[in-house]
């Protein structure tokens, strides 16, 4: 029976108002694919990159900052040029863009446990449970990200000592972003949760004898899922740009071990010098990577808005 | 003994700058299978009554009086815990717009066993079954099937019939019925009605039909409350407040049905409004709106007395008694 059923939903998801639109976007597609793209290349990129960036042994010094290969004095060996320190930069890209992803898809995930509960809470209990849950959210959200993300790193860094640091800086990057950003969550499924307890389908469910957390869980939360699916296509292009802000600012990911944002901070010193690959190419990528996010975003926000297909 | 017993029940609002009452001193018994309709105009209560029963007001709403007893036990004694066990069990609740009271993103099915699951322990194949047998009930055709489909691929009449089959799918002893057919079309509305008073006499189901047809009350109940304003003004077995209303409000009830109208004339309707909760006029509530009002009416509120096979709040129920007799004569 499993197996019909699982069918039809398929069947169904085809069917569905979301695949028709997705095929009469031009720019959905587009940005689908590119952002395909990237995910596939990060997924495959030890397949794929011609060097391992993390490995000492294959970088040399003589071949740093040589230029990307279609301009005059390049190596054939490296299509987009190298760093400062001899890595290939298209190698390390590949890499940098799976860290980036990582952090942003991880510390969106965070953020999302985090909101939606609290949002969730909030917003069914409300009175004062609710006020005091939207305050901490007002007070988080009253300090930038970045700000929040600078102290704690740095406080971090002198604790831990550079070392250390390092070896935890993914996973540091994950709980601050994750923790400085769910105010966000946390606002959008309180509202939406206000506007759904109040639908009779949550008199029903309370008439039929259930618990408030079956209610929350099973019958609100799925009903609040459009603006989650939005508001997180939007979050994760935000946590890939201040992980990208955090580590140019040194407070990220290692040298050793580059983001898109420590690619770009390491070529920062060379611009001047002529060697504009090093930050120019990781920047065009990061703009790439957050566009075709945003823009998806931006599609699934008219879709799932009934307002603007309905009306 | 009743299965249902409400003395006394007295329902508040606590609005900001006032405590409004919405329920005042209502009671009434319920025997098990018996079939009680609760009548009125739009914010008499009707509604309200079958919440507090519940012990499901939202806020602003509290029960501020009055003594609840179903089943032998006193609800206001009852644990949350204990409650929410006997709401879905032992009472289940049908509402107004069966479009929206089941939830869109879940299938008829996951419905179904989920409220089997949370009162008994069963496994989910056999809850199917269940759930199947009753869909059969209703005379949903290929119910199978419906267990997998979405609320939204099924017709208005389709869903009040599965919200009938999820109200009965744990055998409760009452059901309350909170105007049931008032979203749907009207010949679907006959089915549903006939649907629910063979599935409450069948499985001896006690009912609480609450609507402002008086119609659809006369064939569905056996005893009738008619509330205004919050307060019971006449109740009784349902034929004799059909065919000799004692209160001037439910006679203008019956006389405002389109049946007694002829083609073509306009329907008598009760003149004005009933008043808003904020803005009760002192005695009577009925006296803006009733003909045969007198001074008393409007300084003291009357009481509910005993009067023939009935009981009525009026203060003229002899004198306006009396009126009727007189112009029924001529007819003998």
């Amino acid at each position: 029976m499993s197996g019909t059923s699982d069918l039809s939903r398929w069947t169904r998801f085809k069917r569905s108002n979301l695949v028709y639109d997705f095929f009469h976007n031009k720019v959905a597609m587009v940005s689908l694919v590119i952002f395909a793209v990237f995910v596939l290349s990060t997924v495959f990129a030890p397949l794929i990159a011609p060097f391992d960036p993390y490995d000492p042994l294959q970088i040399n010094i003589m071949n740093s900052e040589l230029p990307p290969s279609w301009q005059d004095g390049s190596d054939p060996q490296f299509v987009l040029g190298t760093d400062d320190q001899g890595r290939d930069l298209l190698s390390a890209m590949l890499y940098g863009t799976r860290i980036s992803l990582i952090i942003g898809i991880c510390a969106v995930a965070l953020q999302a446990v985090l909101g939606i509960s609290i949002g969730l809470i909030a917003g069914y209990i409300g009175g004062r449970t609710d006020s005091i849950l939207m305050r901490i959210a007002d007070i988080q959200l009253s300090f930038s990200t970045l700000m929040v993300a600078i102290i704690v790193l740095a406080v971090a860094k002198a604790i831990f000592g550079s070392q250390s640091f390092n070896e935890y800086a993914l996973f540091m990057l994950v709980l601050v972003i994750g923790i400085a950003e769910w105010p966000q969550y946390a606002r959008t499924v309180r509202a939406t949760v206000l506007a759904e307890k109040k639908k009779e389908y949550v008199d029903a469910a309370k008439v039929l004898g259930f618990g408030p957390m079956r209610i929350m869980l099973r019958h609100i939360l799925p009903n609040s899922v459009s603006p989650i699916f939005v508001i997180s296509t939007v979050q994760v292009a935000n946590a890939i740009i201040s992980e990208a802000s955090l580590s140019f600012l040194g407070l990220g990911m290692p040298v050793s071990q580059p983001s898109l944002g420590s690619l770009i901070a390491s070529g920062q010193a060379y611009i001047f010098s002529g060697s504009w690959w090093i930050t120019a190419i990781p920047g065009f990528f990061l703009v790439l990577l957050v566009l075709v996010i945003n823009l998806l975003g931006d599609w699934l926000r008219d879709v799932l808005n009934p307002k603007l297909y309905k009306g | 003994m009743s299965l249902l017993s409400v003395r006394d029940l007295v329902v508040k609002f606590a609005m900001r700058h006032q405590t409004l009452t919405a329920l005042d001193n209502i009671s009434f018994e319920l025997a098990r299978g018996e079939r009680l309709g609760i009548v009125g105009e739009s914010g008499a209560g009707k509604s309200i009554t079958g919440f507090a029963i519940l012990n499901l007001l939202s806020k602003p709403g509290f029960i501020a009086g009055g003594k609840i007893m179903f089943d032998g036990k006193d609800m206001a004694a009852l644990s949350n815990e204990e409650m929410r066990l006997i709401r879905g069990d032992r009472i289940a609740m049908i509402f107004q717009d069966p479009m929206v009271t089941l939830n869109p993103v879940l299938t008829i099915g996951e419905q179904m066993i989920e409220t089997l699951q949370a009162h008994r322990k069963i496994s989910r194949a056999d809850a199917a079954q269940i759930a199947i047998v009753k869909l059969r009930e209703v005379y949903i055709p290929a119910p199978e099937e419906r267990l997998s489909q979405y609320p939204h691929e099924l017709s208005g009449g389709m869903r009040q019939r599965i919200i009938i089959a999820i109200a009965l799918l744990l055998d409760p002893q009452l059901i309350i019925a909170d105007e049931p057919t008032t979203a749907l079309d009207v010949t679907i509305q006959a089915d549903i009605m006939e649907l629910l008073l063979e599935l409450c006499q069948n499985n001896k189901v006690s009912l609480i039909l609450i609507t402002h047809d008086l119609g659809v009350v006369s064939q569905m109940t056996e005893r009738t409350l008619v509330m205004y304003a919050g307060k019971i003004i006449e109740s009784g077995r349902t034929r004799e407040i059909v065919n000799d209303p004692q209160h001037p409000y439910t006679q203008g009830l019956i006389n405002a049905l389109p049946q007694q109208t002829l083609p073509g004339h306009k329907l008598k309707q009760i003149p004005g409004n009933m008043p808003g909760l904020g803005a009760l006029p002192t005695g009577c509530a009925f006296h803006p709106r009733c003909d045969f009002a007198t001074e008393t009416c409007k300084k003291t509120m009357p009481e509910f007395i005993n009067f023939g096979d009935v009981k009525v709040a009026c203060h003229e129920v002899a004198r306006l008694h009396q009126i009727n007799k007189t112009a029924e004569q001529p007819d003998d």
